[in-house]
């Protein structure tokens, strides 16, 4: 009898995945997509090697959802984002991106967090013919602006930041530079764009490193570096393995300074490197010296309410550059909702949504002002980035 | 490599040419290097081995003991601020804990199942592990560095530079070894477990519970994959995913080892660690940076194809 | 009359499986599975292959994700690069993965269980790594893969890449059905049961395992040609160590013995991770470690597969169906006169 009844186990089993899984699909088919509630669709890297910058941005959609929600709404239609987790894979993000647009249907997507994940789903969303707000570096997302119709992006283009970088470089007087950057997609990106811009601001690269995510010493490679004859190191990647870069720095005993990306813009970074973070210099948006920010700056007011909403939920010092992208992003597509006519076909207010985007002027976001136009899906003057040092564990403004 | 153009292949070029030679102290540090991260696979393979030898399981968990020890040790030591060697110690009790909670519930279970089942097994209760430590309520995201032992500054040896932790490394591996080489000679229990990786079925004809001895098996491998933890997490840091690659890297030293010596697999460990490096430092051609695990795979092939001759005996 | 139809139903089962793929995608339908079905195509494709490796073979490979990106990326590169027809693209890859499979397959395939396992795991990680640093595009990855098409018909829509890859996939199940009937297949089992006694009945052990791992890793560069034709963007991220482990416990799961154990196995897998437990994802990344228990708890209680434990099911109700009723009535009345009078054994 024991043996029947495992072998009913597993029909059991069978019988209640099915009807789990159809449980679930019942509802979906009974909503009307464009009626009472907005659906807009998020696909953040919660999970996996770019989590530190995911979870912020789901915090932040999150808590944008609660408070307009609280106060009533897009033009009295709540809003519902529906978030999933990509977890920093683009196989997963593809399929998180279809069941958006197939079965959530939704009115846009906002994300993904990584700049490898955004490129793999852009013929899906070109496809689909839905609006994309990305949360990723690469300029490559939203050029050729021609085959970009449908995507947009709210972070600065790493482009910016290695031409902040190397203008800063060259005004500090540096000539000979090493470069170390992660294989990830962010960081092989940079070192393209490294490599490519040096010579235009009289920098000789020396030397050119390379660590994967999962390493837990780049000892060899800085080893590497101290033997040459470099005058600044230039780290390309995230907050864990900049954190670990400028650790072994320091142990290796190298007195050259540590330049990163924008990549770091984050409290884990200093909390991670400790000691060895002070006197770090890298370029990252305004949020993280709101304070310092001139009242006359346009985003001063959109940063301090930013910050202080995203502080007040999550705790002191949490706020960072990341979630303020997705602030940028969701705003716009909210934007753009406010904007949108009733009784439109689902395919009808996806377009309508992707011109609205288009067409936004002026907004102070928090990562700088966005106006976008047919010919520019990113929308954001130079100057949105300013360089940073870390002094004594808190960031300070280079002026 | 640019995106979107037609690629070609370069595996050289001309700035490697010049980098190719390497002064005494560069090679003293990536040495050093190596040996550091070496002991690290070294104390994650032992784990395998234990395992292996007594049960014939694969455990793939084994790199999220390492990870457990870490991060307990970083909850202990840091957020409840326990001092120092309580919390260490208390780490690799409670994880050596999870360890034999594993096996209890996961392995004996699963009565009579075949090798592979219990293979997948140990895959499930590692992915169970690994994201029970990723969740908001456990540690979430963040990677967590647990206080060092002996500070941080760095330590100058002959004109290279290390952490004072990476010593402590380098030395719980040895310690580690030569306590466990004992403890299988000397010791009842150990022998008893060496007996049981000889011949299982003399070991239960001579009165030896196999059962037992699978469970120390496990808490032996968890404690030591804990140890690795505490001693590895103040010095390179440690997330909710650290565990896959790690165990990844013992998994190689432990095969080294032949899955049978505590020795053998210390030096293969090793053999990666300082493989890896020490292509860092040449960086010309193909041995660069990016291709640092490569080199570390290619040379246990090797080692796997030259002895797959004497191998061919062995049963499966 | 009843009981002649009932007694036929393992093809009632299967026509009814049928006629719901071959309608699935269809809009009217309820659900929309179709992206999620076509995944659970190509994962089955190469699971098949897994299946038959390890099931019949008892080889295990940790590298079978390997494969499938070789496939993907010479077919995307030569298809996209060199303007090659994707058609032939994907033949070229699969020629390629299979010389490949062929040229490592004789010296690894002397290996035996475990390192044979992580020998496969290694080439895995080696092929994965160069493919990164070496591959368009990097870490990134390309897109811009061209669709497949037939003359003037391109395979643009989900639906119709759909019924592709569902005619690729019951293809490669047919065949490989067709190959463990055979002599072959015999042969198979015999090396599985005892390599020793198959080669002193005069089995080319060494040919055959070879043969099996170099159609196994065809039949992964097929199906990563038609992922990467499909997604028509393909990143390392989607074979990279993991994803290799994730096919063997998707192999595992379904079931070694049968080939059908294969869908079994990548339909339930991919079931779970991708329809079901992204419901509990919103709560803070429990889905995870539910997965993980899952797995745990179906090889503790099912360890010969999902398939397997299915059919003896379904044997046992056939046989016993009518005396359902009473069965449970009788479990029941145990259960509850156990409780009722208070632990006394009724």
């Amino acid at each position: 009898m024991q043996k029947y009844l495992k072998h009913s186990l597993a029909l059991i089993l069978v019988v209640a995945l099915i009807a789990i899984s159809g449980i679930n699909c019942g509802p979906e088919e009974q909503q009307e997509p464009e009626k009472e509630t907005y659906k807009v669709g998020a696909l953040f890297s919660t999970t996996g090697a770019a989590s530190n910058l995911g979870v912020p941005e789901k915090n932040t959609v999150q808590m944008m959802v609660d408070e307009i929600n609280a106060a009533g709404g897009v033009n009295g239609h709540p809003l519902q984002v529906i978030i999933y987790d990509d977890e920093t894979n683009s196989d997963r993000c593809a399929t998180m991106a279809n069941r958006l647009i197939e079965q959530d249907q939704v009115l846009a997507i906002v994300g993904p967090t990584t700049s490898g994940n955004s490129l793999s789903i852009l013929d899906i969303v070109t496809t689909a013919k839905i609006p994309l707000v990305s949360c990723a570096a690469s300029i490559q997302i939203v050029t050729p602006v021609a085959e970009r119709y449908w995507i947009f992006k709210t972070p600065q283009a790493d482009k910016e930041a290695v031409a902040e970088t190397y203008a800063y470089l060259q005004d500090e007087g540096y000539s000979k530079i090493a470069i170390i950057t992660a294989t990830s997609g962010f960081g092989a990106g940079g070192r393209d764009i490294l490599l490519a811009d040096a010579a235009a601001y009289g920098l000789t690269i020396v030397d050119d490193q390379v660590f994967d995510e999962g390493d837990t010493s780049m000892q060899s490679q800085l080893t590497h570096i101290k033997g040459t004859d470099a005058e600044a190191v230039v780290c390309w990647s995230t907050d864990k393995e900049g954190a670990m870069v400028a650790r072994d720095m320091s142990t290796l005993n190298m007195e050259i300074p540590l330049f990163c990306s924008h990549g770091i813009a984050n409290r884990a970074f200093i909390d991670q490197a400790g000691e060895a973070a002070n006197g770090v210099i890298f370029p990252a948006g305004k949020l993280l010296f709101v304070d310092e920010v001139p009242d006359t700056d346009p985003q001063k007011d959109t940063l301090v309410s930013y910050r202080d909403s995203y502080e007040a939920l999550y705790g002191a010092g949490t706020v960072n550059t990341f979630g303020g992208h997705a602030y940028d992003a969701l705003s716009m597509v909210v934007m753009a909702l406010e904007d949108l006519e009733e009784g439109l076909s689902l395919a009808e207010s996806r377009a309508a949504i992707r011109d609205s985007l288009e067409q936004i002027t002026n907004f102070a976001g928090t990562g700088g002002v966005f106006t976008m136009s047919p010919t520019d899906h990113l929308g954001m003057q130079p100057g949105s980035l300013a360089m940073i040092e870390i002094v004594d564990g808190e960031w300070t403004w280079l002026q | 490599m640019k995106k979107g153009e037609a690629w070609a292949s370069p595996f050289l070029s001309e700035s490697d040419f010049l980098s190719c030679s390497m002064s005494a102290d560069q090679f003293l540090q990536y040495l050093l290097a190596g040996l550091s991260q070496g002991s690290v696979y070294a104390l994650v393979g032992l784990g395998f081995t234990i395992i292996y030898a007594v049960t014939r399981i694969i455990n793939f968990a084994q790199g999220e003991f390492v990870m457990l020890g870490g991060m307990l040790s970083f909850t202990l030591g840091v957020s409840a601020g326990l001092p120092l060697a309580v919390a260490a110690i208390l780490s690799i009790v409670i994880t050596a804990i999870i360890g034999a909670i594993m096996y209890l519930l996961a392995i004996r279970t699963a009565k009579r199942a075949s090798v592979i089942s219990l293979i997948i097994i140990t895959i499930g209760a590692s992915i169970f592990i690994r994201g029970i430590a990723g969740t908001k309520e456990m540690w979430g995201v963040d990677a967590v560095r647990p206080l060092p032992f002996t500070g941080s500054e760095s330590i100058g040896i002959l004109g290279a530079y290390i952490q004072p932790q990476v010593l402590w490394v380098i030395g719980a591996a040895v310690l580690v070894t030569v306590l466990l080489q004992l403890f299988l000679t000397r010791t009842v229990v150990g022998k008893a477990l060496k007996a049981c990786a000889v011949n299982p079925q003399a070991a239960v004809l001579v009165g030896i519970n196999i059962k037992t001895m699978a469970l120390i098996a496990f808490i032996l491998a968890a404690a030591l994959g804990g140890i690795g933890g505490v001693v590895m997490a103040p010095w390179t840091m440690m997330s909710y995913h650290s565990g896959f690659m790690i165990g990844l890297k013992g998994f190689v030293a432990a095969s080294i080892g032949g899955f049978k010596s505590p020795i053998a697999t210390v030096i293969g460990g090793i053999l990666i660690g300082v493989v890896e490096n020490m292509v860092v430092g040449i960086n010309y051609g193909p041995f660069t940076s990016q291709y640092m695990d490569v080199w570390g795979l290619v040379v246990l092939l090797a080692i796997l194809l030259i002895r797959s001759g004497r191998l061919a005996s062995e049963e499966a | 009359m009843l009981a002649r139809l009932i007694s036929k139903w393992p093809y009632l089962i299967m026509a009814v499986l049928l006629i719901v793929l071959i309608l699935l995608p269809f809009d009217w339908f309820p659900g929309k599975y179709t992206t999620l079905m076509i995944f659970i195509g190509i994962s089955t494709m190469v699971t098949v292959g897994l299946c038959l490796l390890m099931g019949y073979t008892g080889q295990v490979s940790l590298g079978q994700a390997a494969f499938f990106g070789c496939g993907a990326y010479i077919s995307g590169v030569f298809s996209k690069y060199y303007s090659v027809n994707p058609w032939l693209a994907m033949l070229i890859a699969a020629a390629v993965t299979g010389v490949f499979a062929y040229v490592i397959g004789y010296p690894i395939l002397r290996l035996r269980g475990n390192y044979l396992a992580l020998a496969t795991l290694a080439i895995g990680v080696i092929v994965w790594i160069i493919l990164r640093n070496e591959g368009p595009g990097g870490p990134d990855g390309f897109s811009g893969i061209p669709a497949l098409s037939i003359g003037g018909f391109a395979f643009d829509t989900s639906f119709k890449r759909y019924f592709l890859v569902w005619g690729f996939c019951l293809a490669t199940l047919f065949i490989s059905q067709n190959i463990v009937r055979s002599r072959s297949g015999r042969a198979l089992r015999a090396i599985h049961g005892s390599e020793a006694a198959a080669e002193s009945i005069g089995i080319n052990v060494a040919q055959f395992k070879v043969k099996i791992f170099v159609l196994s890793a065809v039949y992964a560069s097929l199906a990563g040609s038609l992922f990467a034709h499909h997604l028509r963007h393909i990143s390392p991220q989607t074979f990279d160590a993991m994803a290799s482990v994730k096919l063997v416990v998707m192999a595992v799961i379904g079931g070694l013995a049968s080939v059908w154990g294969a869908i079994f196995g990548a339909g339930t897998t991919r079931l779970l991770s991708d329809e079901i437990l992204v419901r509990y994802h919103v709560l803070s990344g429990w889905d995870i470690p539910i997965y993980g228990l899952i797995l745990v708890l179906v090889m503790i209680f099912m360890p010969q597969g999902l398939f397997v434990a299915l059919r003896s099911a379904s044997y046992w109700l056939r046989y016993n169906w009518r005396e359902l009723p009473s069965i449970t009535k009788g479990i029941y009345e145990r259960k509850v006169l156990r409780l009722r009078s208070g632990g006394v054994q009724s």
